[in-house]
């Protein structure tokens, strides 16, 4: 039997200790009615039939190893160097615990702390926690800051039309019995407009760069006006962006969260990723997350422990402001491994791939006669475009020629109907960006669309 | 037998706050009783001058290594004063618990509270803990 | 001896990784959107490896040895799940691929929905929620929404046990409904009485651990989910020590209406040192509309025997919402599938018969030396507590510093809090009887040790790469980040 050492010997031998005659008298306390019941699942099979099932799984999927792949909205396809995944899998890392007992888990704990350095550095923010589930989270995470930050006086939140819409609907799902004002996000509101929404009663007001729509933004002013009402700013935002771009933190947020997933970590069809979360020093005690300090050992030497622990739900329980309790711990090692790995010259260097290769993509498509990008804002390495025929009729072009295109805007926005968001990264070269618009051109062409 | 101070001239909440009410002004803190079960105490949250609270609400509270415990208010009223030397010195309440630890300063607004025992109940309560 | 930290290996202008050049013409950057420093290491690709090589090797592991933390399951945790995790196939695979384009994932998904559903005697799942704690918040937001939906909306309150892991009551508080704290009794069951006082029309549902977090099966669990039902709430079960049910009892048949899985506890999908996990929860009929979604459904049936079918990602109709982005922890799912499809249905009830087998030899063996609240037989873990009689120094802290000196992790310490000086030991059924007689003899060393030389077990621990640390520093004065502020928040902060 996999995995189960025991021999009939040393099972007797057990069975004698304890003081029973077989493995079923230990099952006693449960109702005899229930006990036992058959689990009607296949049969047990070999690790070879097990690894071909998962192969057949598995290659039936259409994948960026096998695809062009120019889809992001919130999850991207980046290079991983090879040595991510070797330390990933030495087995001292990941079949490890949560380093609550830190004289045996310093490996965890410093590879922690260099994360949170890494990612208040990028983020512009004094420290940052050790993750939470997702970017997603993360944001529904910061709306509970803002709410306790309040006392629960102000029940208004002003989130973003921008801000990615899986993002929104989780901190709606986290939110839905708190009696809360969500709003802001029900049109793409003018700068103006947007700040206008903030009154005494908003605890929280988040937006992001780049945003969904891949735009970016200096939100120094909107943080001046945020803070004048008394409210918290958090801004959501990409890691991989922040290797060239201004950080949050230096526009005055006072939380920054986001997906950390471009930061070594796959696909992987959804997950696992990583929240990161930063913050500034006096929000500290209020966030929830493991956070990881350094301090002397009884013999001076430095090391490294979890701490402010009381606001945990272990300690605090009822009175915790979250229930996180396991959180993406390898994710974030990986995260730390993979910066490490690319450095800061290795990060401009993939950033600025992302950035010219995206740029060179918008500007061919725009000159396309009958598609338009939208450049009016500055952007990263996602646009959006409009189409003159639907997106499913481009998508299905680009398969044949082995692309997976963007994404379909309309089917979460009405209002941008036949509009694309695509994504470029360092992975796509100048031949697959050029077979792509020359498809998009014929597409256009077939159709019989005139300019 | 363990025994922790009790002064006579306070009143005191079994969560462990006392409160010395002179006129309309009183001064709360936590029992020695509560600083010896927390150990080093690392941090107190202080409310801000000015702020309300009812009798039996939380205005702040108080963390160890491997507890928090939230502070209780004796009485209604209004922020005076806030001790803002524990911001740097949160051992003054393990170490000072009734004096340089007191944690804030009061105006009373409604000093009626069952729950209020004197130094001898309180210390008799501890006893039974 | 502390490993420098990898920005204190750095050296300016040292690279690491070396990116290709750029194949397309260079695009004007936006000037004033432009950061102005960037604080990231500068190393090389070896001293990056060194450096994480040489920390991995502080950590104890189950790789590396017993690692007996009651309520977490620290089983081994099979090399294959990595390698099929790590597939192309499942690696490269976009989110948000067209459901046509991602039925080998969707397939896969569909089918662990399935035997998860099974295993527990469920009616339906959903693999979205990304730990126990979020599957938790899951139920319970499902039976606030059930209530609601039958306009029932007196229920504000959600029974616990006192002796409840945190999440429980912290996840109650999250979804914004009460606390009622219920005692245990001396058995370590919950008190019975005490479940049908608290029972009324206010009442949305019960948290319940089974086995019990002290590692026990509560004796009147049917009682107490009768009680709840009888007064209109729903039965939730933290599924944390399911390792101790697989086709021992499914809870589902005992009347629980909504249960969590941990994949990274049960289903050997490893620990990562803090995570991730999954969390997925299963459900019977009356809360199968409010799931939380995306879950996998059958689209269409096969147009032939033999083939399969064409499997979509749906929102249930009455979801409860998204939990996060796209639709659950995948990476965990693929390794949970390829466990669940090693043992089969014989093989998983093998997993709890010597879960339950090994425990109850630990305990056996240590009861004379130990004292055990619950002296009874014990599920997949048991609690003792960490004190001798006559020796005050020694508390369950210094015995577990203590076994680190022998090379073994300390069990899980000071839980649950209703016992004093609490050890949870759960072996696991990885684990062979050599390496437990190796533990147990290791402690009836240390009993020995505290008696005759208590400084050996309160200064421990003496051969790890580091002694005990001043906590209390760590909590007063925050060093969170290694790295200077930047010049930006300095001139600001000036300002």
């Amino acid at each position: 039997m996999s995995y189960i050492p025991h021999t009939d010997v040393e099972r007797q031998q057990m069975l004698a200790a304890i003081g029973v005659t077989t493995i079923e008298d230990l099952f006693e306390a449960v109702p005899s009615r229930y006990r036992f019941p058959k689990l009607d699942l296949p049969d047990g099979a070999s690790e070879m039939e097990v690894a071909a099932e998962l192969q057949s799984f598995a290659e039936a999927n259409d994948h960026a190893g096998d695809f062009a792949l120019f889809r992001g909205a919130g999850a991207y396809h980046h290079y991983i160097p090879s040595a991510v995944n070797h330390i990933l899998l030495r087995g001292e890392f990941y079949t490890a615990y949560t380093p609550y007992q830190p004289e045996m888990s310093q490996g965890t704990l410093q590879a922690i702390f260099e994360y949170q350095t890494m990612i208040a550095q990028l983020t512009g923010m004094d420290g940052a926690n050790a993750s939470h589930y997702d970017g997603a989270t993360s944001l529904a995470e910061a709306v509970i800051v803002g709410l306790e930050a309040s006392r629960h006086a102000r029940k208004k939140i002003v989130l973003s039309y921008g801000i990615h819409p899986h993002y929104r609907a989780v901190v709606r799902t986290y939110h839905q019995w708190a009696g809360l004002d969500i709003v802001g996000d029900d049109a793409d509101h003018s700068a103006e407009d947007f700040a206008n929404l903030i009154d005494e009663d908003t605890a929280m007001v988040a937006v992001a760069t780049p945003d969904y729509f891949g735009r970016m933004a200096d939100f120094r002013e909107l943080a001046k006006r945020v803070h004048a009402a008394g409210a918290l700013l958090v801004i959501v935002t990409n890691p991989m962006a922040l290797a060239l771009f201004k950080s949050p933190g230096e526009m005055g947020a006072d939380i920054v969260v986001g997906e950390g997933q471009p930061l070594g970590i796959p696909l992987s069809y959804g997950g696992p990723y990583v929240g990161f979360f930063a913050t500034k020093m006096g929000l500290m005690r209020r966030i929830s997350g493991r956070i990881v300090g350094e301090t002397l050992d009884k013999n001076g030497v430095k090391a490294y422990v979890m701490t402010l622990r009381p606001r945990e739900q272990d300690i605090r329980r009822e009175r915790a402001t979250s229930n996180i309790c396991t959180n993406q711990g390898l994710m974030a090692l990986a995260a730390t491994v993979y910066l490490s790995l690319m450095g800061k010259n290795g990060m401009k260097r993939a950033a600025e791939l992302c950035y010219h290769k995206a740029h060179y993509a918008a500007a061919q498509i725009d000159h396309l006669n009958s598609y338009t990008v939208d450049q009016s804002q500055p952007f990263f390495h996602e646009f959006v475009i409009q189409c003159p025929v639907p997106v499913a009729q481009i998508n299905a072009a680009l398969y044949e020629a082995g692309i997976i295109g963007g994404i379909d805007l309309g089917a979460d926005y009405p209002a941008l109907k036949n509009h694309m968001l695509l994504c470029v990264t360092e992975m796509n070269s100048k031949d697959e960006i050029d077979t792509l618009v020359s498809i998009l051109n014929e597409v256009s062409e077939k159709a019989g669309v005139t300019a | 037998m363990p025994s922790w101070k009790t002064p006579e001239t306070l009143k005191y909440l079994k969560s462990d706050e006392w409160i010395l009410i002179e006129g309309d002004m009183g001064t709360i803190g936590i029992t020695d009783y509560a600083q010896d079960q927390l150990n080093d105490i690392v941090f107190v949250e202080l409310p801000k001058v000015g702020d309300v609270f009812a009798k039996g609400k939380p205005f702040g509270s108080v963390e160890s290594v491997k507890a928090a415990s939230d502070l209780m208010m004796p009485v209604s009223g209004e922020v005076t004063e806030i001790n803002t030397g524990l911001k740097t010195r949160p051992d003054s309440v393990n170490n000072s618990p009734f004096e340089n630890g007191w944690i804030i300063k009061i105006k009373i607004t409604d000093a009626d509270n069952d729950a209020l025992l004197d130094a001898a109940a309180y210390a008799a309560y501890c006893q039974t803990r | 001896m502390t490993e420098l930290t990898i920005y204190e290996k750095s050296v300016s202008g040292r690279v690491g990784v070396v990116m290709p050049a750029t194949d397309v013409p260079l695009s004007e950057l936006p000037e004033d959107l432009l950061r102005s420093a960037l604080d990231l290491p500068e190393v090389s690709e070896l001293q990056a490896v060194r450096h994480f090589v040489n920390l991995s090797t502080k950590n104890h592991a189950i790789d590396k040895g017993f690692y007996p933390l009651g309520s977490c399951t620290m089983k081994y945790n099979p090399k294959i799940n990595e390698d099929v995790a790590r597939l192309p196939g499942f690696a490269h695979l976009h989110p948000l691929t067209d459901d046509s384009a991602s039925q080998g994932a969707l397939g896969l998904m569909h089918t662990l929905q399935e035997w998860l559903a099974e295993i527990a005697g469920f009616t339906g799942s959903s693999l979205v929620p990304a730990a126990g704690a979020q599957g938790e918040l899951a139920g319970i937001l499902m039976i606030r929404a059930y209530h609601q939906s039958r306009n029932d909306t007196k229920r504000t309150k959600i029974l616990v046990p006192n002796s409840a892991h945190g999440t429980n009551p912290a996840t109650v508080s999250m979804a914004g409904l009460q606390v009622v704290e219920l005692p245990s009794d001396e058995n370590g069951d919950v008190n019975l009485e005490a479940v049908r006082a608290a029972c009324d029309d206010t009442v949305a549902g019960m948290m319940v651990t089974m086995p019990s977090t002290l590692g026990v099966f509560d004796t009147h669990i049917v009682e107490v989910i009768n009680a709840v039902h009888a007064c209109g709430g729903l039965m939730y079960m933290d599924g944390a020590n399911m390792n101790a049910l697989l086709g021992i009892v499914k809870p589902g048949e005992l009347g629980f209406d909504v249960m969590h899985y941990n994949l990274h506890k049960t289903f050997s999908t490893p620990h990562g040192g803090g995570g991730p996990g999954c969390g997925a929860v299963g459900v019977n009929n009356k809360l199968v509309p409010f799931l939380p979604g995306p879950i996998v459904v059958i689209q269409e049936k096969p147009a032939r025997k033999g083939e399969p079918p064409l499997y979509a990602l749906e929102m249930p109709p009455q979801s409860i919402g998204r939990l996060k982005a796209f639709h659950g922890n995948f990476g965990m799912h693929v390794r949970a599938y390829a466990y669940i499809r090693t043992y089969g249905g014989t093989g998983l009830r093998e997993v709890s018969r010597h879960a339950v087998l090994n425990a109850n030899y630990v305990r056996s063996r240590l009861r004379d030396t130990y004292h055990m609240p619950y002296d009874r037989i014990c599920a997949h873990e048991f609690v003792m507590e960490g004190h001798f009689e006559g020796v005050d120094s020694v508390h369950a802290l210094d015995i577990s510093k203590r076994l680190m000196d022998y090379g073994i992790h300390p069990p899980t310490n000071y839980f649950p809090l209703i016992v004093p000086e609490a050890l949870l030991i759960e072996p696991t059924e990885t684990e062979d009887k050599d390496t437990l007689d190796n533990f147990i003899e290791v402690m009836l060393t240390i009993a020995k040790e505290a008696k005759e030389n208590p400084t050996l077990l309160t200064e421990a621990p003496h051969v790890t790469p580091v002694a005990r640390l001043d906590e209390v520093r760590a909590a007063k004065q925050l060093v969170l980040c290694c790295r200077p502020l930047p010049q930006w928040a300095l001139d600001q902060a000036g300002d």
